[in-house]
């Protein structure tokens, strides 16, 4: 489907310009092939990405570098071959210059592939497994990496008292990456850690936790994909660990913006590290919250929207520094490197490998009026990807 | 004497009934053109392809044998995984991989046959949907092999026959998968219209009488389940081929109750209802998901409801009334 506002608007000014007779020829158009899961159990990341994509077109104008920005939104359900196989049909049928979204790791690395191939941009604005960027030349990611946020977890956890932890993440790529990141760099600073795996599809938390209390850690280190936290949070009041004196912890995932309020008190005061809360502190943020929440009325912005956001912005200034080149090379050298001041703080996309820079803030979940919000205490600024800068 | 008289019958019968109509001609000739016809859907086409293989093999046991099965996407993700995995650490070579794909299948077929053949058909849908669960789960947790849900990466297809490489297009899959399909609709048309086909349909409309007449119920019906597990099996190989990707979802509910809806809208036990309702089934959710990304599966919901209410004689009407029109060939000989 293409943004209808963003047609009119293209074909309002489109004939605007036709009447004036100040433009011989018609704009040109690039096309971004916007592939998310807007059904199934992770629609809330689509919904989320798509309505920030959205928002920056509207702010921004769709035209850059002299062409006119189009976005084709496609529906994958979460699954990785439709997502495959819509990639390549907008690549072949409706010739995209740049593929954008990916709400899930198994479904950015099916794509790989294809922006290998035709040679074409692939703007990452959700999964955050560290080895995205390397399954293509062509990949740049908007998001976060689950290491870069994890790591920051285990010192905070350390140099707080903390000696034993519980992981319990979820069995797929980020999952994996969180645990074994945050386990190796607690182990080093001399903690014990024990971890338990939980599926992706139909998740039911209850035994995993029973193991957590009787192992009575000092902390549970808990990682689970975007919109699936809420149900996490009422198995976790439900075996009484809250009562028990356990620490949640973690990256932010499990206290996702979007659906925090609905989890009740048992959030709070469960301390997380990641790289956005919609309560982060600048005026940036706050002009970015506030035009959300306005054109999307009951829905708070979550970190995948910042990604859907900065994601859609790169593609901008990309284009915009080429002067509308949209060749898929052209497009990748404009983006390395680029820098600015996102909602979520300063960001920058490494031009060593194309994966994203940006400030780690380690936030406790507190009551502000009658909401939940995750706050930021403390700072680690300009966090590389540890995995890749180990390499 | 009357004996004789009867196997005459028979035989003419059958004979009569492997004997091409017109419409078939037509319907293939279609398929053929259609690679002329669509140059920028090779990719919708090839999925078509592959789901019309699928519900082939699920006809061949619901529409032939009578057996229902809500579990038929086990077969699916043992071919494609098999072929996925063989192409990954063995050889990369197509054919290799399907003759790889359908041979695991058949034997997991058969290996699971005397489970799914005694009792009801309210226990074989629960045995059937049991099976493909259980396979969902192995390959979750042999992610060292399968890379569990991170799905089955780096697969890199040989071209076929050492020529034809597998292009960006969907061009060589496309032929590829029709040309796999259109074989197997041969060998299995010739099938249902033999003998043994018609002791299967003589085990699905009576199974007592059919074991009264001396028909080996049984060992028939395991054959016809591993030879759709077979099928099954090839469709799998067939799409991790294609896409050169495997992930869980083949082994997903969702595809097995697709499947049912394929050969609901098509109509079972006549052969080419899998391949129509594939059609059907795969344009509808192509067009209505172009238009309404979000809501698509409203629309679906809604138009299945409908059809199974009314529509559904109003299709299948119009379908036997186009092929009556063609003059059957040969009928006064």
């Amino acid at each position: 489907m293409t943004f209808r506002r963003t047609v009119l608007k293209g074909f309002m000014a489109g004939a605007l310009a036709v009447t004036l007779g100040c433009a011989a020829q018609a704009q040109e158009v690039v096309k971004v092939g916007l592939i998310l899961p807007m059904t199934g159990p992770f629609a809330s990341t689509g919904r989320q990405i798509e309505a920030a994509v959205k928002l920056f077109l509207a702010q921004s104008g769709a035209t850059h570098g002299g062409k006119r920005l189009e976005v084709i939104l496609k529906d994958d359900t979460g699954n990785a071959d439709a997502t495959r196989r819509i990639a390549q049909e907008l690549v072949v049928n409706d010739k995209v210059a740049v593929l954008a979204g990916f709400g899930l790791t198994p479904l950015a690395m099916a794509t790989a592939p294809i922006a290998t191939q035709a040679k074409i941009p692939q703007i990452v604005m959700a999964a955050a497994t560290a080895s995205i960027t390397e399954a293509s030349p062509f990949i740049v990611r908007t998001s976060f990496t689950l290491p870069q946020a994890s790591e920051p977890m285990a010192d905070w956890a350390w140099s707080n008292g903390i000696k034993r932890v519980f992981t319990v993440v979820t069995d797929y790529g980020p999952g994996i990456d969180a645990e074994t990141s945050f386990a190796n760099k607690f182990k080093a600073a001399g903690g014990t850690v024990e971890s338990v795996r939980v599926p992706l599809r139909n998740p039911d938390f209850a035994p995993f936790l029973q193991r957590v209390s009787e192992a009575k850690p000092d902390a549970l280190f808990v990682f689970v994909p975007s919109g699936i936290g809420a149900q996490f949070m009422k198995q976790f009041v439900e075996r009484g660990l809250d009562k028990a004196g356990v620490k949640l912890i973690g990256p932010g995932d499990v206290v996702d913006d979007d659906i925090l309020n609905g989890m009740g008190d048992v959030a709070i005061g469960a301390i997380t590290t990641h790289h956005y809360s919609a309560k982060h502190d600048s005026a940036a943020n706050q002009a970015f919250v506030k035009a959300f929440e306005a054109a999307n009325p009951g829905v708070r912005p979550n970190f995948m929207a910042v990604g859907g956001y900065d994601g859609m912005r790169l593609i901008a200034e990309a284009l915009k520094a080429t002067n509308g080149d949209a060749s898929g090379e052209k497009l990748i050298a404009a983006m390395k490197g680029a820098s600015w001041e996102s909602p979520r703080g300063p960001i920058t996309i490494d031009p060593a490998t194309r994966d994203i820079i940006q400030n780690i803030y380690v936030r406790r979940t507190e009551k502000v009026g009658s909401d939940l919000f995750n706050i930021e205490f403390a700072t680690i600024p300009q966090v590389k990807d540890p995995v890749k800068a180990r390499k | 004497m009357s004996g004789t008289v009867l196997e005459q019958h028979v035989r003419q019968s059958l004979r009569r009934a492997r004997r091409w109509h017109p419409a078939e001609l037509a319907f293939w000739l279609l398929a053929a053109a259609s690679f002329a016809l669509f140059p920028t859907r090779f990719l919708i086409l090839n999925e078509i392809a592959i789901l019309a293989l699928f519900a082939l093999s699920l006809d061949l046991i619901l529409g032939y044998a009578g057996i229902v099965s809500l579990g038929h996407a086990a077969f699916l993700g043992m071919g494609a995984y098999s072929a996925g995995l063989l192409a990954k650490y063995v050889t990369a070579d197509p054919l290799a991989g399907l003759a790889f794909g359908m041979a695991t299948s058949a034997l997991l077929g058969l290996l699971t046959s005397p489970l799914v053949l005694r009792g009801t058909d309210l226990t074989r849908l629960m045995i059937t949907l049991g099976v493909a669960l259980i396979l969902y789960e192995v390959a979750n947790s042999l992610a060292w092999l399968t890379g569990g849900a991170d799905g089955l990466q780096g697969i890199t297809m040989a071209p076929i026959f050492g020529t034809f490489d597998f292009d960006i297009f969907g061009r060589t899959a496309y032929l590829y998968s029709l040309l796999v399909l259109f074989i197997l609709f041969l060998i299995a048309r010739r099938i249902v219209n033999s003998p043994f086909g018609l002791s299967l349909r003589g085990i699905r409309d009576n199974q007592l009488r059919a074991a009264a007449s001396g028909v080996p119920v049984p060992w028939r019906l395991a054959a016809i389940y591993a030879l759709s597990a077979a099928y099954a099996g090839a469709a799998g190989a067939l799409l991790a081929q294609t896409t050169q990707f495997v992930s869980l979802d083949v082994f997903d509910f969702h595809r097995s109750a697709d499947l049912m809806l394929v050969l609901i809208i098509g109509g079972a036990g006549y052969l080419y209802g899998g391949l129509i309702g594939a059609i059907a089934f795969k344009f509808l959710q192509d067009a209505i998901a172009t238009f309404t990304p979000q809501y698509w599966m409203f629309w679906i919901g809604l138009f299945l409801v409908l059809f199974v209410l009314g529509g559904r004689e109003l299709i299948h009407g119009a379908i036997k009334a186009l092929v009556a029109r063609f003059p059957e060939r040969g009928a006064s000989s």
